[in-house]
């Protein structure tokens, strides 16, 4: 017998399928609008069909007569409700950026298109709508800024007629280098100057948003559930705006179906629902509709992004500048004003570039709020990085993998400390653009398209390059203090051995597709050696889970999952106190594999987790002093970020007759340190990319003069399909992030991230020789047709 | 009120709806299934995809009386009595074709229905037999290859 039994293979690394699976292949999940709550009073909006108006008059009475709807309230009936409280905005990233009072329902003035001006409420879902649809709004319309440029041309309509503009702040990042950025420039061989257009996108997660607030009045407790990717954040804020005492109050998110930044908000209606039901001692809910999704709920993006690059005569660049305009929409939600600097730090992309200059000037327009939405600032900076990148290439003459070569940050320079001020944790940019090269076969394709060319053909082909690096892992909390954020960035773990051995862990982030019940399984039956249907992990009830910071910017893993890793190793280390009393021995002595724990030299000498577990329930021999039982609470503050990166590779044919646009090959290899579960890695990459490409090729929340969105439907707003989905080939590199025991890094937003300039990159490329350099985002038929048009001198 | 008779995953149910009522609303609302999601109000994502007599049909676009005397099949009645899996349900447990799971329901029914009406389909048969389906998180491929797994197991 040797000394201590081989440990068994390791679940971490593995292809492991998801526990969470079943309840939801079943119809056994519930969701939020699941929740059967008998007796309660539904929510219906009434919401601005005006992008900018005085709201003169609202006339309830059609609507009340209608069978269930019991009343109608307009914003100033609500206004006791809330007082002077207003919706909360977290991230004032300067002193003297402008935050105006956002009310959960207008009074006064409506200042877009889905402003709540009025509440109806009702026996049932369907009075509701009814009820909503029936009141009669008076509105006398005001003049309306919708797009970015224009609401800071001179004589601007105001969006906010107490300011004095449209400016809510303007941010910059350059310190004491704009005498260098200036002699970069002027002694630059090559300078690319562009302008790039990131348009609003709207999140569209399958599942709408909707709450349900459900009051115990002999207490005076709330219970509010949410669709929400941050109970425990949206538990503080709501009373902090209600002055509900927070031990009264308990929020639960139950099954969520997808958010992708969305869910990260407090929002009107959870914060009316609340309100209400606390007024009236009943549950009282609201699920919200898909058209009304595309004006309620947060959009994406939404910049105007200028970015000059100045490179030596070999295209070694010398220094970055870039000046954003970023459309805050008519309010600030949760994050909205700090989405462009999660960007601001990174439109060096993954290269070596000594000077940085980023300025953002963000600006108020009567349509939706803006805020994050899957990748946040940093598929903005992406693109126009890897875009630039690319004109550059064509500048100096050479490929973009040879320009890109050229400038990567070299493997042997991490830790690297960035001009914009992060210290990167590891990579090997170039070696894994050289494995990304090699699957795409880029030579192949290169041959194929030029035959195409030579042909005459018009289906042209067109290769796409984009290499990312981006910052996760959110975030040190001493660093979120320095951006002025309102909260920490650490996340809570609790880890119980019960008296059988079975394993209770308790996560404070939230997940809503990502697998974390899986994967924080298989980490902890690592370390403990049991299995990992053993594990049961516990989150997104601040009953169960009363401590986290919730779900967003690809930190559950690096963070979550890193206090999940110490919790169970602080367990271990009371079990092994208690192993070493069992066996008489020194602590030092102890190995501890497989789940056993032995005596170093003294084989026989052993006793397995469970017979420690049960010591610890019973409590009847414990070390002097030790409490009983084992259990271990961590709270992780990373000191760092963690860099995920990669390099993707887009192939598109494009037909310039038509100018339609397919992807018909996508290459990414990625590095987002060590991975837990590849099989779970891989399906956020591949979700990731198809959002990204989505971007390229077909989203776009259209907005017309007068402020209307009109692709606010899912059938004029273009989500893709598997029609339209190209199939993924997928590879990897890690380097362990050395920020973290487990080297992780994060890959929930990587394909996003990425994906959009290598198609756009692609798309440029087979059009290149027509004379086409640029193709605004969505690269539509319409689009790409008159890019080649206007390079050929006009429609013909 | 109008009185309906469903058969709904081999029991026959008898309830009272508004004429209006949609099917999804009275499945989920009225007999307590909410195992059909609704993601749109367009017909444009499928969330809410079951089987009328053997069909998938999306059960927002019909009205629960344009049903009455049918068979309808939910994401509740595939899996066998014993809690065995639906093949179908089992390859996109196997393939991870599901992240949040909202359209997975109305997924996992047109993907049955689809693979019945047409043995042997290719991926690009799949895809596009799916176009009616919308899923925001898996992009899409292992929802194919799921379909593909289950179609060549002779999983219906």
């Amino acid at each position: 017998m040797t000394i201590t039994e081989d440990a068994p293979a390791g679940h971490v690394g593995s292809r492991r399928l998801r526990k969470e699976d079943p309840a939801l292949l079943t119809g056994e999940a519930k969701f939020i609008d699941d929740l059967a709550l008998p007796g309660a009073i539904w929510v219906g909006v009434v919401r601005s069909t005006e992008a900018h108006a005085n709201i003169v008059g609202i006339d309830g009475s059609a609507a009340l007569e209608i069978d269930g709807v019991n009343e109608v309230l307009s914003g100033e009936d609500l206004a006791p409700l809330w007082g002077e409280g207003a919706l909360p905005c977290a991230w004032p990233v300067t002193p003297d950026m402008k935050n105006p009072a956002h009310l959960p329902v207008a009074r006064g003035t409506a200042k877009y298109v889905g402003d709540a001006v009025a509440v109806v409420l009702a026996d049932s879902r369907y009075a509701a709508a009814d009820g909503a649809a029936a009141v009669v709004v008076d509105y006398e319309p005001l003049p309306a800024v919708v797009e970015i440029e224009d609401a800071v041309a001179d004589g601007a309509p105001l969006v906010h007629a107490d300011l004095e503009s449209n400016e809510c702040y303007t941010w910059g990042l350059w310190g004491d280098n704009a005498p260098a950025i200036d002699a970069a420039f002027a002694e630059a061989a090559h300078v690319v100057s562009e302008r790039y257009l990131q348009q609003r996108l709207i999140p569209a997660p399958m599942e709408p948003r909707g709450c349900a607030a459900v009051p115990s009045p002999a207490g005076g407790e709330l219970t509010l559930y949410s669709a929400t990717q941050i109970p425990h954040i949206l538990k503080v804020m709501t009373a902090v705006v209600l002055g509900i005492p927070e031990n009264k109050l308990r929020v639960v998110a139950p099954s969520v179906g997808g958010g992708f930044g969305c869910k990260l908000n407090v929002y009107a209606e959870e914060i009316l629902c609340s309100a209400l039901a606390m007024q009236r001692g009943a549950p009282v809910r609201w699920t919200e509709g898909r058209a009304e999704a595309a004006v309620s709920t947060i959009q994406g993006r939404g910049q105007v992004q200028h970015i000059e690059l100045a490179a030596d005569a070999d295209g070694k660049v010398t220094a970055v500048r870039v000046k954003l305009l970023a459309d805050m929409g008519a309010y600030l939600q949760l994050v909205t004003p700090g989405v462009p600097l999660l960007g601001g730090f990174l439109y060096h992309g993954c290269y070596d570039i000594p000077n940085y200059m980023f300025e953002c000037t963000s600006v108020f327009t009567n349509r939706t709020p803006t805020d994050a939405y899957r990748g946040a600032g940093r598929p903005e900076a992406t693109y126009a990085v890897e875009r630039a990148m690319d004109s550059l290439a064509v500048s100096v003459g050479v490929s973009p993998e040879e320009i890109r070569a050229r400038n990567f940050i070299g493997a042997d320079a991490f830790p690297y400390t960035s001009s914009a001020g992060l210290i990167f944790d590891s990579g090997d940019y170039q070696t894994v653009l050289d494995k990304a090269v090699a699957l795409a076969d880029v030579d192949g394709r290169r041959a194929e398209a030029a035959q195409r060319r030579a042909s005459g053909s018009s289906k042209r082909i067109g290769v796409g390059f984009s290499s990312y690096v981006e910052m996760c892992g959110l975030a040190p909390s001493r660093v979120l203090a320095s951006l002025d954020y309102g909260a920490g960035g650490w996340e809570a773990a609790t880890v119980r051995i019960s008296p059988t051995c079975k394993v209770q862990v308790v996560t404070g982030s939230t997940p809503h597709g990502q697998g974390h019940e899986t994967c924080w399984s298989m980490i902890v039956a690592d370390k403990l050696g049991v299995d990992p249907d053993d594990v049961e992990v516990l989150h997104s009830d601040t009953a169960v889970s009363p401590t986290g910071l919730d779900t967003y910017g690809s930190r559950s893993l690096a963070v979550g999952g890193t206090a999940v890793y110490m919790a169970t190793e602080k367990v271990i280390d009371k079990a092994r106190a208690i192993a070493a009393h069992q066996l008489e021995a020194s602590e030092d002595d102890l190995e501890f594999s497989g789940g056993v724990f032995s005596v170093r030299g003294t084989p026989e000498a052993e006793v397995p987790l469970a017979g420690i577990a049960f010591a610890a329930f019973t409590a009847h021999d414990l070390p002097d002093g030790m409490e009983p039982n084992l259990e271990a609470h961590v709270t992780y503050d990373p000191p760092n970020f963690t860099f995920p990166n990669g390099t993707h590779i887009a192939v598109v044919e494009v037909d310039t007759d038509t100018g339609d646009v397919d992807l018909i090959d996508y290459v990414a290899v990625d590095d987002c340190g060590v991975q837990i579960n590849p099989l779970i890695v891989e399906g956020q990459v591949h979700g990731g990319i198809l959002q990204g490409a989505a971007q390229a090729l077909y989203e776009d929340a259209v907005y017309n003069s007068d402020g209307q969105l009109v692709s606010a439907n899912l059938g004029d707003y273009l989500v893709p399909s598997a029609a339209e989905a190209p199939r993924f080939r997928l590879d990897s590199h890690a380097t362990p992030s050395p920020t973290n025991p487990m080297g992780v890094k994060g890959v929930g937003e990587a394909g996003t991230i990425a994906a959009a300039p290598a198609v756009i990159n692609a798309v440029v490329d087979a059009l290149r020789d027509l004379g086409v350099t640029d193709v605004d985002m969505p690269a539509s038929p319409q689009t790409v047709w008159r890019a080649i048009a206007d390079a050929q001198g006009g429609a013909s | 009120m109008t009185a309906v008779t469903l058969t709904v995953n081999g029991t026959e149910r008898s309830l009272d709806v508004e004429p209006r009522t949609l099917l999804v609303h009275a499945l989920r609302d009225d007999l307590g299934l909410t195992g059909t999601n609704v993601g749109c109000d367009s017909s444009s994502c499928g969330a809410c995809t079951v089987l009328v007599d053997g069909q998938s049909a999306k059960s927002c676009t019909m009205f629960a009386v344009q049903a009455d005397g049918a068979g309808i099949t939910t994401i509740e009645g595939v899996a066998d009595a014993d809690g065995t899996l639906h093949p179908m349900q089992q390859a996109f447990h196997e393939n991870h074709a599901l992240q949040c799971g909202y359209c997975t329901p109305g997924m996992v029914m047109a993907a049955i229905s689809l693979v019945e009406e047409y043995p042997g389909l290719d991926e690009n048969g799949v895809r596009h037999g799916l176009e009616g389906n919308l899923c925001r998180c898996t992009g899409y491929q292992n929802i194919v290859d799921a379909v593909l797994a289950a179609a060549g197991s002779g999983g219906d």
